[in-house]
Parts: structure tokens; C-alpha cells; sequence
């Protein structure tokens, strides 16, 4: 325990906080995508799957038992994470108080160099996306869950909605890119042979979630699905 | 061939410091970056005018004296390859060079170009001893290495403390320098009695002195003249958090 805690102390032991916990939401986030395309299905297979989210364990545990185990989990996560990225971002920040007239880079990626900001962008977009699709805001003729299929439509009928989510998950698609990747660095997982594997893994997690989380406000917009 | 320069002056720690320019004439293509800067320093002498001051000893790439930022490359951006041994050719007639010392809150401006890399020792300090018996030498046979392990240590061996990887990281991390440090003893037989304190200790040092953390950008290991691969990172944070979870403080 101990240990534990003056491991927090180095910036290595805070990165491998952040990698842990992104690791937790880079689990969420396909589950999340999977979940979403289930809209293919039609309003039936939606919102059950959505009723089953609520109802699942149980009788064993209670009902949204697990539900809110998951969620207390993804919240303890954002916030470690969170934490984690502005004490580290304040270490880096401090480290170069006089700055270059000229300097170039040489192989950094977008995504890497604009991590932080995407985070931020990540961030804000939750608080938007739960706002509206959880709590209702914006959307007429809201009925929580158990009209969760009608408020997707109603979301994304408005190209407000549809162009905030494209960006949304976009900024969550570089920030794996880049993420998922510096995950296995920080954890220590990664060596010559392993690189070129987590690179493409990275890579592929990207644009498969940027395209199957954009898939559902296309498909409504477009009139695919009503 | 003429070139225009843009060079960093700073008297001393305390002093402002700026940009002057200054034009150097009749150079030849096959002088390093380092004889460009003495023909233009013979002239400043003849004039009466203050030398640039910058660091260099051996001027054949492996001391790790000479660093500059060089139209914002650490060490001009040719793969492999110091200032020193920077040569002219690569530069046009007419060129304008900016010229700046590493900037970082660990590696204070001295004079001119060069920094005080004092806390690279004190990092390299903090990692202590190898535990060797005295007495007569072994028969070398007697320790073995696996192949690929000699070869990976030599590679972060190859290390020679410039400092161009905090020169480049966006966060003027030293994790390149610390990693390569680590993962050279690391891997060897003779390293292993005090891998893990040795880790912990390096590590507490290197956060301690004022670096950044690291992004896993990779500017470091492209900037490196010595090639050291950006996985020497991956083995420190791997033999960090195994140090913490055998309770190593």
C-alpha cells in the first residue's frame, strides 16, 4: 500500500493511473459502440436492450444493481483519470519556462500532440451527451429509457445533434489513436516485438469506434433509421 | 558559402540573454557545424567582440558536449548525428541558421549555448553502485548473456548525455536519457542485485530535478543522435512498477 502511494508520487506511477483507467473506458466505449448498432434492429430490439441493461443479474442482485456498479466504476476512472492529466499537465507545463524561437517536430502525431485538448473536448462532449441523451435535455417528448430508441431519432433529426456527435466521437477516435497505443507504453507491456501490434491496434480502435459510434446519427439523419 | 545567423547571447545565468546576428563568410562545405561556428568566433576575436560560447570536446560524436537547437532541430535533425558532426553540406548559400541552447527548467542557461546538464550526473548519481566482487577477475565465460540481451545493452549503452531528448520532448522529459541509463544495466547479469532500487531511486531523482513527464510523443528517440529506441521507456515504467509491487521504496 505504501508502495502503492509513493508510486503515485512519480509521474510514472500518475501515467500509469491515466493508463488504467483510459484502459477502463477504452473497455466502456466498444462495449458502448457495440451497444449502439443494436439501433439497427429497430425500436423493439433497442429498447430492450436498454430495459436489459437495467434488469441484468438480477434476481441475484438488485434491480440496476449492476448498472450502478458499472457506472460508480466508470466514474471513479473519469475522475483519475481526469486528476491524473492536469497535475501531470502542470509537472509539464512548468518544465520549459523559456520556450524556442524555432522548434520542429520530427514524427509526433496530431493526436499526440493535441491529446490534452482532445481530452477536453472528450470531456465536455460526456457532459453534453449525458445531458441530453440521459437526462433529456433537447429532445421533445423525452421518456428515459424506455423510449430510448425514439430519442436517438429525435436527437439526430437535428443537424445540431448530429454534427456535436460526429465531433465528439472523432476527438474519442484521436484520442485513442494515440491512447491506446501510450497505454501499453506506460504500462511496461510494450518492447520491439509488441510495437508494431499495439500500433495497428491503436490505429484500427480509432476508426472502428469513430465509424460505428457515427454509424447510428448517419443512419438517422440519412432516414435509415426512423 | 555565406550564411546569416541567428544566434542566443546570454552573459550569464542571471542576464536576459537575446538574439544577435551575425554572418559567416568563406565557409567551406566539408566543415562540421561546430568549425563553422570557430571561423566565425576567429573573426568576433579579431574584432575584439566576446566568442560564442558553446560546449565541445571530442568533435567526433560520442562525448555528448555540443547541443543546440539548429533551425529547431536539437543537434540540426540529421539521424545519428551530433553537431559536430553536422557538416556545412547540408546547408545552402544564403542560408539563414537559427542557433539556440536546450531549453529546460532542468538544464539552466551557463553562457551563450551552453547548459548546465548537471542534474543528467545526479540522475546517473542517484542509480548508485553494481555490487562486483575484488579480488581477481572471473573467467568472462563463466557470466553469460544471451545475445539479444548484449546487443539491447549496448544499444542504450551507445547513451552519451546530451541531453538532445529533453531538448526535443514537448515536456523536456529526461524519461529517454533515465530509461536508456536503466535499461543498460538492466540487462545485464551484473546489473540485476540492485535493479529495482536502483529504478526507484533514478526515477525519484529525475521527477525531483524539474523534468516534465512523458507523452510517448517519440520526439526524444528521433531526435537522439545515438539512436536509443523509444522501448527503453516501456522497460523503466515496467521495472518501476514491478519495484513498487515487490514494495521497493
Amino acid at each position: 500500500m505504501a508502495a502503492a502511494l509513493t508510486l503515485y508520487r512519480t509521474t510514472i506511477g500518475k501515467k500509469a493511473v491515466m493508463a488504467i483507467t483510459g484502459f477502463i473506458g477504452y473497455g466502456f466505449v466498444i462495449l458502448h459502440m457495440l451497444g449502439n448498432l443494436k439501433i439497427f434492429e429497430g425500436a423493439e430490439g433497442f429498447n430492450e436492450y436498454a430495459h436489459f441493461l437495467r434488469t441484468v443479474g438480477y434476481p441475484l442482485v438488485p434491480e440496476r444493481g449492476l448498472l450502478w456498479v458499472v457506472r460508480i466504476i466508470l466514474l471513479t476512472a473519469v475522475i483519475l483519470h481526469i486528476t491524473a492529466a492536469i497535475q501531470l499537465t502542470r509537472i509539464d507545463w512548468a518544465s520549459r519556462p523559456k520556450g524556442y524561437r524555432q522548434i520542429r517536430r520530427k514524427q509526433a502525431t496530431f493526436a499526440a500532440m493535441t491529446l490534452r485538448w482532445g481530452g477536453l473536448a472528450i470531456f465536455l462532449f460526456i457532459v453534453y451527451h449525458l445531458a441530453h441523451l440521459t437526462f433529456g435535455l433537447g429532445i421533445p417528448n423525452f421518456g428515459g429509457h424506455e423510449t430510448a430508441y425514439q430519442n436517438v431519432v429525435a436527437s439526430f433529426s437535428n443537424p445540431i445533434n448530429v454534427v456535436i456527435y460526429i465531433a465528439g466521437v472523432g476527438a474519442l477516435g484521436m484520442h485513442l489513436y494515440h491512447g491506446v497505443w501510450s497505454m501499453f507504453q506506460t504500462l511496461g507491456l510494450n518492447g520491439p516485438r509488441t510495437d508494431g501490434l499495439w500500433r495497428g491496434l491503436a490505429t484500427l480502435s480509432g476508426i472502428l469506434l469513430f465509424l460505428g459510434f457515427s454509424a447510428v446519427p448517419v443512419a438517422v439523419f440519412t432516414g435509415l433509421v426512423r | 558559402m555565406n550564411l546569416t545567423l541567428h544566434v542566443w547571447r546570454q552573459k550569464n545565468p542571471q542576464s536576459e540573454g537575446r538574439f544577435v546576428t551575425y554572418q559567416a563568410k568563406n565557409i567551406i562545405p566539408d566543415m562540421s557545424f561546430l568549425e563553422m561556428l570557430d571561423v566565425v568566433n576567429q573573426e568576433l576575436i579579431m574584432n575584439g567582440e566576446e566568442p560564442i560560447a558553446f560546449e565541445h570536446d571530442c568533435r567526433e560524436g560520442i562525448c555528448g558536449s555540443c547541443g543546440m537547437v539548429i533551425n529547431g532541430y536539437p543537434h540540426g535533425g540529421h539521424r545519428g548525428t551530433t553537431a559536430c558532426q553536422l557538416h556545412m553540406r547540408h546547408f545552402k548559400d544564403g542560408d539563414t541558421i537559427t542557433i539556440e541552447p536546450w531549453r529546460a527548467r532542468a538544464f539552466p542557461v551557463m553562457k551563450d549555448l551552453i547548459v548546465d546538464r548537471s542534474a543528467f550526473d545526479r540522475i546517473i548519481q542517484a542509480g548508485g553502485f553494481i555490487s562486483a566482487n575484488t579480488g581477481a577477475a572471473q573467467d568472462a565465460n563463466t557470466i553469460l548473456v544471451p545475445k539479444q540481451n548484449a546487443e539491447a545493452a549496448m544499444d542504450a549503452a551507445a547513451c552519451i548525455g546530451c541531453g538532445a531528448c529533453v531538448a526535443a520532448c514537448p515536456n523536456a522529459s529526461a524519461m529517454l536519457f533515465t530509461a536508456a541509463k536503466i535499461a543498460h544495466l538492466g540487462l545485464l547479469p551484473q546489473g540485476q542485485p540492485e535493479r529495482y532500487t536502483r529504478v526507484v531511486r533514478m526515477v525519484e531523482q529525475m521527477d525531483k530535478e524539474g523534468f516534465g513527464g512523458c507523452t510517448n510523443i517519440g520526439e526524444c528517440a528521433a531526435a537522439c543522435p545515438k539512436e536509443i529506441p523509444l522501448d527503453v521507456i516501456a522497460r523503466m515504467n515496467r521495472d518501476l512498477l514491478v519495484a513498487k509491487l515487490k514494495g521497493v521504496n
